[in-house]
């Protein structure tokens, strides 16, 4: 089953998009993670002001049957995060790339960019 | 994102709805050495319709083991806690096996197909070691057990719309006179009305060659009244809100029926029994442990394993399930606590991921299906 990989954004490893705007950034998990997850019933973000390292985790989704851990892209600190996951974590599911979003975050190291995929890249990896 | 989702192919039996399951688009994992559907489309979707239409699951990795015999009803009463003498040819009853110590060695419902002729349906992660318990507790020149697990393919039809999905296919049955723990039929053709949902259903036993043409027949015939295929997901979410226990997760051989609120499946008058001088002593003594209902009070999720806190932030028992209930809407968890904390109404907390999130202990079961009507 082919899964919605938007081009223009970068992807890791763990199934986790990052759209770059400006100095910011928005994260969220990929159209291909969500429907692993199967239903997310709970989404637990971080404060805003916390700064994460690249790879370190900094929330979980919860599905139905199983707990995941989510991970930064690339450092950064948490400007925003999603309030509108508190009722309807479902958009997770729903909208992945919109809607589902996770933390806008302020990018702090631009250089680790260069250490993500492509919607090729992460393409190939989940097919 | 973390976390293994992916079904390991390798040696897992298959139940002859497999190629079934793949058509249907099932995600399939693996389950007690079974290659099982987990969910067709959505765990939730499939949850309620089973509330509120139907639902149909693939069960045939559960184990049938047969006893019979001129000693066969005896065995089973030493064996099981429940009074097997209560049953008659066409019914069955739920019960637990225990340990001499009084831990749960399986829970399984016993079917009385004739006048010296019992089946036993376990627990498929079970399976083999209930057979050696069995072959070491019950055998005897009196009494053949023998293993019919692959040869039985079982499936369930649940929901509120079950009984008039089934009568589109049985011409033969009368479903209205077929009561609650009362069967039909034999092995290669049984309907039960028994399950395992919290709702009205039919379990139905056959021949593992004959199962595929009747599953289509069923999905087909209920298509209308908005019959879904359902996985092992949706069954324990299911399970779950209708407080079922699940056998290594409330119950295991060092948590005794008592304990797990199953006191309604040990007969004390019955005579004896293995485990009855351990229950009776605990009954007199009292629980180290009870099974209690919590309702998270802030947002989170508590999982199998996850500790159960006191007031003072003390770990004072432990989670055996929990998620949001799709039913009910509400983040919900099975856990033991001490007996003096099983009050409804106690406040307690789940440490999840080392936070201290709030709950409090309510009323079990936590769905309960509204009758007649």
């Amino acid at each position: 089953m082919a899964h919605e990989v938007p081009e223009g954004l970068y992807y890791t490893e763990e199934h986790e998009w990052l759209r770059v705007e400006g100095d910011e950034g928005v994260v969220g998990i990929t159209a291909y993670a969500q429907d692993q997850l199967g239903d997310v019933v709970f989404v637990e973000l971080p404060q805003v002001g916390a700064e994460y390292r690249a790879k370190e985790a900094f929330g979980v989704v919860e599905s139905v049957k199983t707990v995941s851990d989510v991970y930064m892209p690339v450092s950064g600190r948490v400007v925003a995060v999603n309030l509108a996951l508190a009722d309807r974590p479902e958009l997770v599911n729903q909208d992945p790339y919109g809607e589902g979003w996770l933390v806008r975050i302020q990018i702090l190291n631009r250089d680790e960019l260069a250490g993500l995929l492509d919607a090729a890249a992460y393409r190939q990896r989940t097919s | 994102m973390s976390g293994d989702t992916t079904a390991a192919a390798g040696d897992l039996k298959r139940t002859p709805l497999y190629e079934e399951h793949l058509a249907l688009g099932a995600r399939m994992v693996p389950f007690a050495g079974w290659a099982m559907p987990l969910q067709y489309t959505s765990i939730i979707e499939e949850h309620r319709a089973v509330r509120s239409a139907a639902g149909l699951f693939d069960v045939s990795h559960m184990g049938e083991i047969e006893v019979s015999g001129p000693g066969a009803q005896e065995a089973l009463q030493r064996l099981l806690t429940n009074d097997v003498g209560r049953l008659t040819p066409g019914r069955a009853l739920y019960t637990v096996m225990c340990t001499p110590e009084g831990g749960v060695v399986d829970d399984l419902l016993v079917y009385q197909l004739g006048e010296q002729r019992y089946m036993l349906v376990v627990n498929a992660a079970n399976t083999a070691s209930d057979l050696e318990w069995i072959q070491e507790h019950a055998g005897g020149p009196q009494v053949t057990i023998a293993d019919r697990s692959l040869e039985t393919a079982l499936i369930a039809l649940q929901g509120p719309r079950a009984q008039s999905i089934l009568a589109r296919v049985t011409d033969d049955v009368d479903l209205d006179a077929l009561r609650p723990f009362h069967f039909v039929g034999g092995w290669e053709g049984m309907i039960s009305r028994t399950g395992y949902t919290g709702e009205d259903g039919f379990e139905i036993f056959l021949s593992w060659d004959g199962v595929p043409a009747i599953w289509r027949g069923i999905l087909a015939a209920g298509e209308a009244e908005g019959l879904v295929p359902a996985g092992l997901g949706a069954r324990d979410t299911l399970r779950f809100e209708a407080c079922l226990p699940l056998y290594g997760q409330e119950l295991d051989r060092d948590t005794t029926p008592l304990e797990a609120g199953l006191d309604f499946v040990v007969k004390w008058d019955k005579g004896p029994f293995i485990g009855r001088e351990a229950l009776l002593r605990q009954r007199e003594h009292g629980l180290r442990k009870k099974l209690v209902g919590l309702r998270l009070l802030e947002p989170g999720v508590a999982r199998p394993g996850y500790p159960v806190l006191d007031e003072r932030g003390e770990t004072v028992g432990r989670v055996t399930s929990g998620t949001v209930a799709p039913t009910l809407e509400a983040s919900l968890a099975l856990a033991y606590v001490p007996p003096s904390l099983a009050a409804p109404g106690q406040r307690l907390a789940v440490a999840i991921r080392g936070r201290a999130v709030a709950a409090q202990v309510v009323e079990t079961p936590f769905y309960r299906r509204r009758r007649g009507g």
